[in-house]
């Protein structure tokens, strides 16, 4: 096997024997890149020869006895909505087409500080709305299994880059399910870490309050390690929890026997595609195979989640966007003759429709007159979808659905309807409105396309997840599937 | 929920943001569409449900009283798309 | 009153506050940095940051609720008010809305010759905004471009909202300064007005006497001095009359207070109601008070002016006039204090401070604190009170005490100017004056009594100032009786 195409824990292992150098790996990937990436369109930005030299400095640090951590050498690929200093950050918009941030994201410096080498910013749907990477002002990420077919989004471009292995690890943001979308479309592992488990601090903020950094991976294993070093309580960020941050490594139990496990009714209901229901309930059966005790439930809130998202994500997001005006960085429109032209130019040009359709709904539901049917109510609809799981978590480990109703689509076949698009998203919303983690991992294939499954557990309950997921890996062949490039 | 061209020029006065003619008219009709959907959310009775603002319930979290220099401030100009006399610069505002 | 109707003002005061860090990040709120110097990504609204808040803001806001006699919230949350404009780089200001630290207080004033409470309805903290810079013309209007410094931004302001209370320009004029002594005295705000730390915007109206609806409101901005603030309610009072008098109605407008002119101006722009389009912000978690909290910051709290100021009448016999002087600034007030402890003489200490000490900082423009310790001020009256030196002499020395630091007692040794009391010296310059004028005399003693000041003047000049005056005319009246 080469190089590209090993774990961040299969390569650490030889990184240790000094099988290998991390020049080596260094090498390895960017052949890889050079080789597939015309296809694939993964990166905004490619930050290839820092690699090198980067590989270089770490190589003779570990010859002169520097410690080696579990991602020191390891490339990984980080979307472009967390800020990297020194180093061009556009969040896939025209309005940040030239911003250079003065400081890191914290998880980006934390990953640095580990020792792993970021080989370039991922491609995303703009401000990570969307759920296709169709949204990107720049690029249009394809699917590795696929040419044609999207990758999913908005992490799009970190998931494309971990199946197509342009990168060992990678870095995604997660508000509706950007992180397990694309991870499911793409046939990785994507995990969602609970609300506050991971700092926002420098990532650019789409919905404040559902936001996550989480990693996007080969395996589960991976997955574990990434979190080991991304989680942990950041006093720059005010929403970021102050929970000590085991050793994920130590939840990968090959073992499900005696857990409850509930499978949520409404989401193999209608509108999911009836060859991934198969694929899911297989890997259901494998788990109860396994000695879980699976039950089904009803969670009648979660038909709501769609749209109670769609009400409360726009309306922070119509907030948070607001400071992209041309007047202190990126974009500033040509038609500038007076402040207000400035503002009104500088957005329209400098917002893709997507983003544009967003604010205008959020900003509606802000507004004078609508803020106690929309935003408020939205918000309480939010309470019983939390209570529903809190209820459910009370009974059972972990939950389990299909990550996506479908497989990957088309490009271009959602994109001019919307609310096509955001239906996608039915399982996986619900997850970030309660703030619970979850993982999406490989479970099958419908038309060579990958198909993901998603472990929800309650708040802090990573372990569960890992545990759920490695049990199913580690018996099971899917997630050692690539695609033929 | 029937949303006008009105409303959508509100609406996009208040972001600050131009439209197109054309897209004033696809967005009253796709915000239509949308709101419609999302008012589904009426159905469910709210009526003793306090709102969730923090997913994972917080409080009181702070920082301490101490003033610390930012070492880059050159950086955070140099991003500005006009710059006089280490100030950032925007066109005349009107009244 | 004016005329038949009832003036109705409520004012919104915003004060920043004496922390030595912004409200959401670390930068320094030093006043008077090169632009752009006191900034970090989180106060200059970069892509992916979030606020953090200093804790000390919330401590002030609760002494500040405190002190005004408002109930203080078990929990309190920020806001985010959406408007844009260059000198806020989110174009949103994390400021509070449903839930403000402290609600329902009160402040009370005096107004002719009662005391008036004047409701608080409530106390929030937000964020300041930057600074704005016009070119092309003297400010906004007809300007060509403008520059922003973002080192104002973040400062922590805490805005106090007073009830519709105030009923008359003067009042409003006593309730700036009384809010502003309270607040200073807290520690919380220098209150400076002229320098911004210290904002007041109004809202007045008028309606018919015995009318319980009020009138349509205007909003007057731009009042920079308490004097300002009297002055722009005081045109606005005449404005609103005439209009109204005239059968005109009032225009629910923004008007500014033109300094030049003396009246107020409309804004005259589209006065749309702006749709702040409020929400919790989501960056920032609840804050929780409990009874400990507000507790320890009571035990921080210590006397405040108007309480002080009874205690000085009652305990050191003051005049309400000369306690209100005393207390109207804490720093003298404690030097005041600290002053009678060394030496209990109330009165004449007070005379010293209210008219040396206060004249001296106003022409140095030095504050309380700049002047010498107590025991200073005390060496002082006590060797007037001895004779070694005269009053006049007194202050001469009071003012190069201050000037150069030196000890009392060497400038006064040094000058050569102590007093002379002794009465054998002085018979003797006395009768030598009285030998050598010998008319003036025969003229004093014919019935001329006003040659007394001659006399006196003439010993002086023989002492070259020194004879202790009193001393003086004693001895020589029993000289003129012979």
């Amino acid at each position: 096997m080469e190089l590209f195409e090993l774990s961040a824990h299969e390569l650490h292992a030889k990184i240790e024997k000094k099988e290998v150098s991390v020049s080596d790996i260094v090498k390895s990937v960017i052949d890889r890149i050079n080789k597939v990436e015309k296809r694939i369109s993964s990166f905004l930005l490619v930050n290839l020869d820092e690699a090198i030299n980067r590989a270089r400095e770490i190589d003779d640090q570990i010859a002169d006895g520097r410690e080696i951590t579990l991602l020191t050498g390891i490339p990984v690929m980080i979307k472009d909505n967390m800020c990297t200093r020194g180093m061009l950050t556009t969040c896939a918009s025209k309005i940040l087409m030239n911003y250079i941030p003065p400081y890191s994201a914290t998880v980006v410096e934390k990953v640095l500080q580990a020792g792993a080498i970021p080989i370039g910013k991922a491609n995303m749907d703009e401000f990570a709305m969307g759920s296709s990477t169709e949204n990107s002002a720049y690029k249009k990420t394809r699917n590795p299994w696929e040419l044609n077919s999207v990758p999913g989004g908005s992490s799009g471009g970190s998931a494309a880059c971990i199946a197509a292995q342009e990168s060992i690890l990678a870095l995604g943001s997660d508000t509706g399910g950007s992180i397990r979308q694309p991870a499911s479309f793409c046939g990785v592992v994507g995990l969602k870490p609970t609300y506050g488990r991971v700092s926002r601090y420098g990532l650019i903020a789409f919905a404040s309050s559902l936001d996550q950094i989480g990693p996007i991976t080969k395996d589960v294993t991976d997955s574990a390690i990434m979190m080991n070093f991304i989680a942990g309580h950041d006093k720059k960020d005010s929403t970021s929890v102050d929970v000590p941050v085991p050793d994920y490594r130590k939840s990968l139990i090959n073992d499900v026997k005696g857990l409850k496990i509930a499978v949520v009714k409404e989401l193999i209901g209608k509108g999911i595609d009836e060859k991934v229901k198969k694929c899911v309930l297989d890997a259901v059966a494998t788990l109860k195979r396994l000695g879980a005790h699976v039950e089904e439930i009803s969670m009648p809130s979660l038909e709501y989640g769609v749209p109670t998202y769609y009400l409360v994500a726009t309306a922070e997001a119509s907030s948070n966007l607001e400071r992209y005006d041309g007047v202190k960085y990126g974009l500033r429109s040509g038609s500038a003759e007076d402040l207000l032209s400035m503002y009104y130019n500088t957005r329209r040009e400098g917002f893709g429709p997507e983003v544009k359709r967003r604010i205008m709904l959020g900003t509606y539901a802000l507004s004078a007159g609508y803020y106690d049917a929309y935003y408020l109510k939205a918000q309480k609809v939010r309470t019983l979808i939390k209570n529903e799981f809190d209820r459910a978590f009370s009974k059972f480990d972990a939950i389990i659905s299909p990550t996506s109703p479908t497989v990957a689509f088309k490009i271009g076949e959602k994109v001019n309807d919307p609310l096509s698009m955001y239906l996608s998203d039915i399982a996986t919303i619900p997850v970030n409105l309660a703030g619970i983690p979850a993982i999406s991992i490989p479970c099958g294939f419908v038309d060579n396309l990958p198909v993901g499954l998603q472990i929800m557990g309650k708040a802090f309950a990573e372990e569960m997840l890992f545990r759920v997921a490695f049990t199913f890996e580690q018996n099971t062949e899917w997630h050692k599937k690539r695609p033929a490039l | 929920m029937k949303v006008t061209e009105k409303d959508v020029e509100h609406v996009a006065k208040l972001a600050r943001l131009g439209l197109s003619d054309d897209e004033k008219k696809l967005f009253t009709q796709q915000l239509s569409n949308i709101l419609d959907y999302a008012e589904t959310i009426n159905r469910l009775d709210t009526k003793n449900v306090a709102p969730t603002s923090h997913a994972i319930p917080m409080k009181n979290i702070f920082r301490e009283d101490k003033a610390i220099p930012c070492e880059n401030t050159a950086d955070i100009l140099a991003n500005a798309p006009a710059s006089e006399n280490n100030m950032f610069s925007v066109p005349k505002i009107l009244e | 009153m004016s005329g038949n109707y009832e003036v109705v003002i409520g004012l919104e005061v915003h004060a920043q506050l004496l922390t030595e860090s912004k409200i959401f990040c670390d930068c320094s709120t030093k006043f008077g940095a090169a632009p752009n110097t006191n900034i970090c990504p989180v106060c200059t609204g970069q892509p992916g940051v979030l606020p953090v808040l200093n804790k000390k803001v919330v401590d002030f806001a609760i002494k500040t609720g405190l002190a005004l006699n408002a109930k203080i919230a078990e929990r309190s949350v920020f806001a985010r008010k959406n408007y844009f404009y260059p000198d806020l780089p989110k174009n949103y200001q994390v400021s509070q809305y449903d839930l403000p630290i402290a609600t329902k207080g009160f402040l009370d004033i005096v107004s002719e010759g009662t005391v008036k409470k004047i409701g608080i309805t409530r106390v929030h903290l937000e964020e300041d905004a930057g600074k704005l810079v016009h070119r092309g013309a003297a400010g906004l209007r007809g300007s060509t471009s403008s520059s922003v410094d973002f080192n104002r931004t973040g400062v922590p302001l805490m805005e106090i909202v007073s009830e519709p209370d105030i009923r008359s320009p003067e009042d409003a004029k006593t309730y700036m300064e009384e809010l502003r002594k309270i607040l200073v005295y807290l520690g919380v705000c220098d209150g400076n007005m002229e320098e911004g730390s210290l904002r007041c915007d109004a809202n007045i109206s008028l309606r018919p006497a015995g009318q319980k609806e009020f009138g349509t409101k205007t909003e007057v901005k731009n009042m920079n001095s308490f004097k300002a603030v009297q002055k722009a309610l005081a045109a606005e009072v005449k404005r609103q009359t005439q209009v109204l008098d005239e059968g005109g109605r009032i225009v629910q407008e923004t008007r500014l207070f033109d300094e030049a002119s003396g009246g107020t101006i409309s804004m005259r722009s589209k006065e749309e109601a702006h749709d702040y389009r409020y929400f919790p912000e989501p960056d920032l978690v609840p804050i929780e008070i409990d009874r400990k909290w507000i507790e320890d910051i009571r035990k921080t709290i210590t006397e405040l002016p108007q309480e002080k100021k009874l205690r000085f009448m009652k305990q050191f016999g003051l005049s309400d006039a000369d306690a209100a002087i005393l207390t109207d600034d804490k720093d003298m007030a404690d030097y005041f204090e600290d002053s009678v402890k060394l030496l209990n003489e109330p009165k004449e200490i007070s005379n010293w401070l209210i008219g040396d000490a206060s004249a001296y900082c106003n022409e140095n423009k030095k504050n309380v604190s700049d002047l010498f310790p107590p025991s200073g001020l005390i060496e002082i009256i006590r060797q007037v009170k001895k004779g070694t030196i005269s009053r006049k002499t007194a202050k001469e020395v009071f003012i190069e005490a201050n000037n150069t630091g030196k000890n009392v007692n060497d400038i006064i040794s040094e000058s050569g100017a102590t007093q002379i009391s002794g009465e054998e010296e002085l018979l003797l310059v006395i009768s030598e004056v009285l030998a050598k004028n010998p008319k003036q005399v025969a003229e004093y003693k014919a019935g001329k009594v006003q040659l007394a000041a001659f006399f006196v003047g003439q010993v002086m000049k023989a002492t070259k100032g020194r004879a202790n005056p009193e001393v003086v005319n004693r001895l020589l009246m029993g000289g003129l009786m012979q």
